[in-house]
């Protein structure tokens, strides 16, 4: 039942992306859910859609399982869009009812669901195509200089590698316990509101017990094996620059340019081009 | 009430890479009242398919039948097949949730929407069954061992008075005590009450002493269904899928093989037993004779 949660989950495959420094692949999903707010009008955004398409088809991920990992926020995206669309003041479209839908609304609600729809899409395949711990490698490493402000950014990664790995074996925790208690007839779904917190409690106190017995297991096993902190520590697999890690830095910033280019002067060339004519 | 499966196919993550394919083709009936055992190696899809058989699971392509109704079928009341098939999950003690064992047990049977008094009644007789000392009735089911634990668990689903009654792998983490406590105590309960029970295990000689049936799976689907000593003859075939006969048999064919006019069907420690002994009784019966 949960597995079908594919967000922040990890593909396998043997692609160029995938074996890309993870910093590489942060600081690209950052740059372009920036450029996402960046960008002008539709020609940046066709650009923004080009990259996409050119980056998950280098990906190898099916672009179908990266669609049914966002189906849980097509709820959000929905509302978004329908207050958008109603709220906006500005030149009346169409009026049904109480309601109206504005030039400007629209546009906006367009505007706001790419934005949106890019950047789920955009960093779920980075997700997809990064371990968790290579992840929080890669964070690691591009935050290094915090520790000489006494930041623990060791200790900070190590914690979100941890909380990461959990992810899956709480889901699967939950999905176990969850028909354990549907077999002893169980109700998760009828009543009303309070009903149904209530009918959590079979569900939240295992699962709970069950997080603590782990983490404390865990706790142990580090210790046992002597982990202390950040100092000195040597990784297992260092990470290192390649020259696929250059080139990709170089087609970033080519989209970053083309992308603003395009916003800028396209409009200017067509009005142009309209007005020669 | 009989379950029957045909063609029963579950596949985990359909259309995706990882697709694993647990469940092939299977077909099989489960009349009322037997003592049946489910073995198989590590994932051989044993819990998959008892998660089918109380509607937990949907089956990929195939139907199920309880009682002649098919289960996924529009309407069909999956909170009354669950009360009917009472699954007992792979470390049960960890779905435990209430301030005290009594209360976790009454869980099941109040989910029934059964007037208190009888939920109370219902647990009372289903701490008994499992043989729960009245002293651990109120403490908090945490605090028991991991076999009382156990107890209390299959005690939840016992309550609501199932018609047959599955468990998953009921002696994993047990001491052999704790081990031949609980499958003595499910014997005992099969002949009390006359109810259908499915173990799930990979020993063959925990099996062997109580079941009436032996399902053998290997890799999604059924290898072997028949009779412990019928399945047993295939003792070379069950190695070569990880699994093994009783300790006993192999005595036996031992015994056979240097020489000894012993029958290999045993699957007993007590059988065998006896068929040494009369072994001993024919030898003194020639000696006597010249
Ligand atoms: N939730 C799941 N998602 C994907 N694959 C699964 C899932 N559960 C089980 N499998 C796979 O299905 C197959 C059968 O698993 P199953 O749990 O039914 O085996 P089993 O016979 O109960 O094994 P065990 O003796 O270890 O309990 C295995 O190959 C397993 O990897
Ligand atoms: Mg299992």
């Amino acid at each position: 039942m949960l597995r079908d949660i594919t967000l922040g989950q990890y593909y396998q495959a043997d692609s160029v992306i995938h074996k890309l420094d993870p910093r590489v692949k942060l600081g690209t999903t950052i740059i372009f859910i920036i450029s996402l707010f960046v960008f002008q009008g539709a020609w940046g955004y066709a650009v923004a859609a080009l990259f996409l398409a050119l980056v998950i088809k280098l990906s190898k991920v099916p672009f179908q399982f990266m669609v049914k990992g966002m189906k849980a926020i097509v709820f959000l995206l929905l509302i978004t869009v329908i207050f958008n669309l109603f709220l906006t003041p500005g030149e009346p479209l169409v009026t049904v009812w109480k309601l109206t839908i504005t030039k400007e609304g629209l546009r906006m609600a367009v505007f706001l669901s790419i934005r949106l729809g890019f950047l789920i899409i955009g960093s779920s395949v980075m997700t997809l195509t990064t371990t968790p711990n290579q992840l929080t490698d890669g964070l690691e490493k591009m935050l290094k200089p915090l520790n000489k402000i006494k930041v623990p950014v060791h200790e900070i990664a190590m914690m979100m590698s941890i909380a990461l790995r959990f992810i899956p074996i709480l889901m699967e925790e939950t999905d176990k316990i969850m028909k354990a208690q549907l077999a002893r007839c169980a109700d998760f779904e009828s009543g009303n509101l309070i009903k149904k917190a209530k009918s959590l409690v079979p569900l939240l106190v295992p699962l709970f017990i069950s997080a603590f017995r782990r983490a404390n297991d865990l706790a142990m096993a580090m210790e046992a094996r002597c982990y202390r902190g950040g100092d000195n520590r040597t990784k297992m697999k260092p990470l290192h620059y390649e020259k696929r890690d250059y080139i990709a830095y170089a087609i970033v910033a080519c989209y970053v340019i083309l992308g603003i280019a395009a916003g800028k002067l396209m409009p200017l060339l067509v009005s142009g081009i309209i007005q020669l004519v | 009430m009989p379950i029957i499966l045909d063609k029963v196919s579950h596949v985990y993550g359909q259309d995706t890479a990882m697709a694993v394919t647990a469940l092939k083709n299977v077909s099989l009936v489960i009349p009322d009242g037997q003592f049946i055992g489910l073995i198989g190696h590590t994932g051989s899809g044993k819990s998959t398919l008892v998660q089918h058989l109380n509607g937990l699971m949907k089956a990929t392509s195939g139907s199920i039948y309880f009682n002649g109704e098919d289960i996924d079928a529009e309407g069909f009341d999956k909170k009354m097949l669950r009360s009917k098939v009472g699954l007992v999950f792979q470390y049960p003690e960890h779905q435990l949730f209430e301030t005290d064992v009594f209360a976790d047990v009454c869980f099941g049977p109040k989910n029934l929407g059964l007037s208190k008094k009888e939920v109370e009644l219902r647990a009372y007789e289903a701490l008994k069954l499992v043989g729960l000392e009245d002293a651990y009735f109120y403490q908090s089911p945490f605090d028991l061992s991991g076999g009382q634990k156990r107890r209390v668990a299959i005690a939840g689903v016992l309550a609501m008075k199932p018609e047959v009654l599955v468990l998953d792998e009921p002696t994993a983490g047990l001491d052999p005590k704790g081990r031949d406590e609980i499958l003595d105590q499910i014997s005992r309960l099969k002949k009390e009450t006359g109810m259908t029970v499915i173990l799930v295990s990979h020993s063959m000689d925990d099996v062997a002493k109580y079941v009436e049936r032996i399902i053998v799976m290997n890799k999604g689907s059924v290898m072997y269904d028949d009779a412990p000593r019928e399945v047993f003859r295939h003792y070379q075939e069950l190695e070569q899928i990880g699994l093994a006969a009783p300790q006993v048999t192999y005595i036996m064919k031992d015994l056979q093989d240097h020489g000894y006019d012993v029958s290999d069907e045993a699957t007993t420690i007590e059988k065998a037993k006896e068929e040494i002994k009369s072994w001993f009784a024919r030898l003194s019966a020639v000696g006597k004779g010249r």
